[in-house]
């Protein structure tokens, strides 16, 4: 099993333990959207080309992530409510070092 | 009030194609939408970046595609409404429909296709105490006029091409034009970057970054904002000025719609895919990514083929008597309503001695 387990803080607060797989190029953002833990339309807007920040989350547990692009950079810089912890859950992709991962999805509008 | 055979709402890929697909069938179209040039998302969002699934093109970008879509729609001559977003909608005794707009323009159809994508474009509004008391007081989200702007002190905020662009627009009338921005890159074109940083070695432009406006002040209107430095945060620096003009993105909200009686879903209008994608109201179809169904995908390839089935039943709600068979283009052509025929050149048969 490839699977990895990642905990999901929605915007009313109420934490998700959920299952995610590694195996299927899925990045934080979809992983929301599979499980609906945001209504349809207020998460991935732009499709997930860092282009807007309606996936904008805040990392709680210290996993090691990938850099920000440029692109990811840029997008937050603009965005409100932003975090030194924030990032782009489009641009995180799941992969087995992110099992235990702890994140709070931003507040809608940012 | 502008009639037409069916009023789409919504200029993006589906709607724009839709045209087409009307066309083909001699009916006319008219299309609304909130910003003020066709192609939504593609053109507002993303307008630079490849699709790769658009079927027959390998790689096309977002704002080619756009192009491509407005001149095969050309002979069919659509009317467009645009800036404007749909804000109600009336069914006639006659069974027709009355959209009005935003800015009160009404238009008359039988039948109403709302091509929506995600909702009409809202600008994003920055997080700043008292915003809503200056919304038309000096503090705006969307340069109309820029006359408006002559002689006068204008900041602007953010970072993007908008940001960039007005100020450059502005550096000529205003006067004088404070850019404030949270980082010192800018995300605009690099033709628009250059240009802004010659604006500012020659004192046309005051550029703060990185910064932010964190204040704003004035009794009856805007008076002047707050810009806190990022570098000294203890010394913020008071501007006196007769506009403030955040530009930090639109995003999309469903918006009116909501409230027009349709069946919604997950943000999205419940519809007939087993037939023509019609709403709970008869005669008004909803397509593209507004829609929602079983399996429903959102992709430009879904939203151009429910474009076409939503017409065909169009055709049969707006000429219920008349027989109607399906014609190819490479059999029937073209026959736009500009006068303009295309068609395939005739095959040359000759004789082999």
């Amino acid at each position: 099993m490839s699977d990895i387990q990642i905990t999901i803080t929605d915007r009313h607060g109420e934490v998700h333990r959920v299952t995610a797989p590694t195996d299927m190029n899925m990045n934080l953002m979809e992983l929301v959207k599979v499980y609906e833990l945001a209504p349809e339309g207020t998460i991935g807007v732009c499709g997930g080309i860092a282009m807007c920040a309606s996936c904008q989350c805040y990392v709680k547990s210290g996993h090691p992530l990938p850099e920000k692009s440029d692109e990811e950079e840029a997008m937050l810089s603009e965005a409100f409510y932003v975090e030194t912890s924030s990032r782009l859950g489009c641009q995180i992709h799941l992969t087995k070092g992110l099992d235990g991962l702890e994140v709070e999805l931003a507040p809608e509008g940012s | 009030m502008i009639k037409t055979d069916i009023l789409i709402i919504g200029a993006g890929p589906t709607g724009l194609f839709a045209v087409f697909e009307a066309g083909l069938l001699q009916l006319r179209c008219h299309i609304i939408d909130a910003l003020p040039q066709p192609g939504g998302q593609l053109a507002e969002i993303y307008p630079k970046k490849p699709i790769y699934d658009i079927p027959g093109f390998p790689e096309v970008l977002a704002g080619e595609l756009v192009d491509n879509l407005m001149a095969q729609i050309e002979p069919f001559q659509p009317g467009f409404t645009l800036g404007e977003r749909a804000e109600t909608i009336e069914k006639q005794e006659d069974g027709t429909f009355v959209v009005t707009t935003s800015e009160g323009t009404r238009h008359q159809a039988p039948v109403v296709a709302i091509a929506g994508g995600l909702g009409s474009f809202e600008p994003r509004k920055p997080l700043l105490k008292n915003l809503e008391f200056y919304e038309g007081r000096g503090l705006t989200y969307m340069i109309r006029d820029p006359e408006v702007y002559r002689g006068k002190e204008v900041v602007i905020a953010g970072g993007g091409d908008s940001a960039l662009d007005w100020s450059i627009f502005l550096a000529d009338i205003a006067g004088g034009v404070t850019l404030v921005h949270r980082r010192n890159e800018f995300r605009g074109a690099l033709d628009s970057v250059e240009k802004v940083q010659v604006l500012k070695d020659c004192g046309k432009i005051r550029l703060l970054t990185p910064a932010e406006v964190v204040h704003l002040e004035g009794k009856d209107k805007l008076e002047a904002v707050v810009v806190r430095r990022s570098a000294e945060p203890s010394e913020d620096i008071r501007i006196e000025t007769d506009a403030f003009v955040p530009l930090f993105g639109l995003s999309p909200k469903l918006g009116p719609i909501s409230n027009w009686g349709l069946e919604i879903e997950k943000n999205a209008i419940k519809v007939d895919n087993t037939l023509d994608y019609q709403t709970n109201i008869p005669g008004i179809y909803a397509i593209g990514d507004v829609n929602t169904y079983p399996g429903k995908l959102k992709l430009i390839l879904c939203g151009f083929h429910e474009a076409t089935l939503m017409c065909q039943s169009a055709y049969q709600r707006i000429y219920p008597d008349k027989k109607y068979v399906m014609k190819y283009t490479t059999v029937g052509g073209i026959h736009g309503f500009d006068g303009s025929r295309k068609e395939a050149p005739k095959a040359v048969i000759r004789t082999i001695d």
